[in-house]
């Protein structure tokens, strides 16, 4: 300490300091690069994959072109394969996800930032994070182990009996089915809804809900005309990003779904999605063109991925400009 | 100054001792495999044989110090990688074909293991813990979809004195490709023109009717929970979890129950020439003891272009797994042990001078 001082009047101040922070620019301008770089690394991988995708499946697309997208057949004996029933699967999985999913993580999303005690709030959002922690092949475990049979002795038969008119409600019960694969996924994705929307709806300026009740309106009212259009946007980024975990979901619905490549009318019958398909028979599949049409699912997938994905960054982006709702979300 | 330099002693000391302790296990082995003992093998593909071969690999580690590495990835991967050289063997459930055959310029022996049965699981209320009887024009039909009720009077005459029930048949298969599927429509097959024409023979097939179960656990959860359902699981699984499984007709006529026996006389009733490749399916074979849904897994392996050391390694691990005490290890955990001509014949097959038995 006392040499230091002692040192100081012999080199000026000013010839220090300079060197100090030409040395803490140096260090400024390397962490930009790396920084730079791993943030380059994202869109060059995600190139690769894609172009990986299109090379595997060019042998496919060369054979099927766009009748893959069309017909139905999938004999890896004959090497006939058609997508349309995974496709099919896919989106109606998902579909029935969402149908069931919305509706319950939104009221639980509003109850949980309107109306919910203080002391309700905090656990119940750690709970729901929890949920979102389950390996996917729990969820498929249970779902075969406990959700299957109870749906398949009371609610499938109630169904069927109640909206016999329907084609929706038809047929055998199986128990594997496109509605299983339905449900287990609206479980799968409901904490991520809840939990974005939640804290979009937490996001809403109390300035909103205090003008609502100020002009009269009841709590309930100030949240439907004064809280929920205020989050619209966020609240449909959300439920996009569920929609895209459900696309993509693999394990939990292979071991659901009844894996059948065939498109019925009746949500009792068995279904199979992309991402079950190429589970499935990805490890065992010996022929090229086995291999390279698995691939051009993938590559299916991808493309259906991105468009979802895309939209739900796009709408949550509107949001956090206008407003900074949904910022949080990300 | 004297204090680091004391760490510098003690850390070079450590260093050593370490040396000292990695060289152990292969001087434990000694004699000509020395050389091998060192080394170690990568293997990858059928996980059918998986439990059998990770107890051989590791036996064989604790007897000899030579580590083999598994990964039971599948038949197709097994065959893609042995393919592009990534692994130093490989291992399947069904054979190569002649255009993998070629891709890999002929350069390859298929070496049998053990034999895996495929038994008919299923859940038909009122018969009881009956053992069901099926022939082959039976199982054909309930397969393709055209035999479709339980108290089918086909069904009911290989069955007298079983109570069956008046319900629709659900079909159960395997929905991810496996070679218990390669297995049983090989068989399917066999025994029927019109299931070789329409479906085939392949790990995964455009199956006519049923629903896909993802693993024999998959398809046993189906099968367990549904009425009227049945479905195919291997023998080893059947018996580990209790399932009823039936009783088969083969070749000769015979109803054949399942078991370790049978499935080994199904692989002594084939006559293989002295310089067979081993590719050969087994199913619905001729012996009158023989269980008809049998087959071989093979490991595959180079026949030149590896290096010297560890084809030696190779070579030495198949001498070991042919002797009666490993194929022993493989009835315990009921895989059926090969039989005695198969083992001579593959014996046979192993290149140059005899090495040290275990």
């Amino acid at each position: 300490m006392t040499t230091s001082l002692a040192s100081e009047p012999s080199t000026p101040p000013d010839v220090q300091e300079s060197r100090s922070l030409e040395l803490a620019s140096y260090g400024d301008r390397v962490f930009r690069w790396l920084l730079t770089l791993g943030a380059l690394f994202i869109p060059v991988l995600l190139g690769f994959l894609v172009y990986e995708l299109w090379q595997g499946s060019r042998l496919a697309i060369g054979e099927f072109g766009l009748s893959f997208v069309t017909t139905s057949t999938w004999d890896p004996v004959a090497e006939e394969f058609g997508a349309l029933p995974l496709i099919f699967g896919t989106l109606i999985s998902a579909t029935i996800a969402l149908v069931i999913a919305v509706p319950l993580s939104l009221g639980v999303a509003i109850y949980l930032s309107e109306f919910a005690p203080k002391s309700v709030r905090q656990p119940v959002a750690f709970l729901i994070s929890l949920l979102a922690a389950i390996p996917s092949v729990v969820y498929g475990l249970w779902g075969i182990f406990v959700l299957i049979p109870l749906l398949r002795t009371t609610a499938f038969p109630f169904l069927r009996d109640a909206f016999a008119f329907l084609p929706l409600f038809q047929g055998p019960i199986y128990g594997p089915s496109m509605f299983s694969a339905g449900i287990i996924l609206a479980i799968m994705v409901m904490p991520y809804i809840m939990s974005v929307s939640r804290e979009v709806l937490l996001a809403v300026p109390d300035s909103q809900r205090e003008a609502a009740l100020g002009l009269g309106a009841t709590r309930w009212e100030a949240v439907i005309t004064a809280v929920l259009p205020y989050a619209r946007s966020g609240i449909a980024g959300a439920v996009i990003l569920g929609l895209g975990r459900a696309l993509g979901e693999t394990m939990a619905v292979t071991m659901v779904i009844g894996n059948r490549h065939e498109i019925a009318a009746s949500l009792f019958a068995p279904g199979y999605t992309m991402a079950a398909a190429i589970a499935n028979e990805f490890s065992e599949a010996v022929g090229d063109m086995h291999l390279s049409a698995l691939a051009y699912v993938a590559f299916l997938l991808f493309v259906v991925t991105v468009l979802v994905n895309a939209g739900a960054r796009l709408l949550i982006w509107r949001v956090a400009r206008g407003s900074g709702i949904g910022s949080k979300a990300l | 100054m004297l204090i680091r330099s004391y760490h510098l002693a003690a850390s070079l000391g450590l260093a050593t001792l370490a040396c000292g302790g990695d060289k152990a296990p292969g001087d434990g082995a000694g004699g000509a495999s020395s050389a091998a003992a060192r080394s170690t093998l990568t293997g990858a593909g059928a996980t059918f044989p998986n439990p059998i071969y990770t107890k051989w690999f590791d036996t064989y580690a604790k007897s000899t110090g030579v580590r083999i590495n598994y990964q039971s990835i599948g038949s197709g991967g097994g065959i893609r990688q042995f393919t592009e050289r990534t692994v130093d063997f490989g291992a399947t459930d069904g054979p190569m074909n002649d255009a993998q055959i070629r891709a890999v310029q002929g350069n390859v022996v298929h070496i049998p293991t053990v034999i895996g049965a495929v038994v008919l699981t299923y859940n038909v209320p009122g018969a009881g813990s009956a053992k069901l009887r099926f022939d082959a024009p039976t199982i054909a039909d309930v397969f393709l979809g055209r035999l479709t009720k339980w108290n089918d009077r086909r069904i009911a005459a290989l069955n007298p004195g079983v109570n069956l029930p008046d319900r629709d048949i659900i079909v159960v298969h395997r929905s991810d490709g496996s070679g218990t599927t390669y297995v049983f429509v090989d068989y399917l097959s066999k025994i029927s023109p019109e299931w070789k024409q329409k479906v085939g023979t392949a790990t995964s097939v455009n199956w006519p009717v049923g629903l896909g179960g993802k693993g024999n656990e998959g398809v046993t959860q189906q099968v367990k929970q549904t009425e009227g359902a049945i479905g195919y699981v291997e023998l080893i699984y059947a018996i580990s979890n209790d399932l009823p499984y039936a009783t088969v007709k083969n070749a000769s006529g015979n109803f054949v129950e399942p078991t370790l026996q049978t499935s080994t006389a199904a692989a002594s009733g084939v006559d293989l020439p002295p310089d067979t490749d081993f590719r050969v399916s087994i199913t619905n074979a001729s012996g009158p003891n023989a269980y008809p849904i049998t087959s071989f897994t093979w490991l595959l392996i180079r026949k030149e272009g590896q290096d010297p050391a560890k084809a030696q390694a190779i070579w030495d691990f198949v001498r070991w797994m042919s002797n009666a005490e490993a194929q022993r290890l493989a009835a315990d955990l009921h895989y059926a042990p090969l039989p005695m001509p198969v083992i001579e014949l593959v014996q046979a097959r192993i290149p140059g001078s005899p090495a040290p038995s275990p």
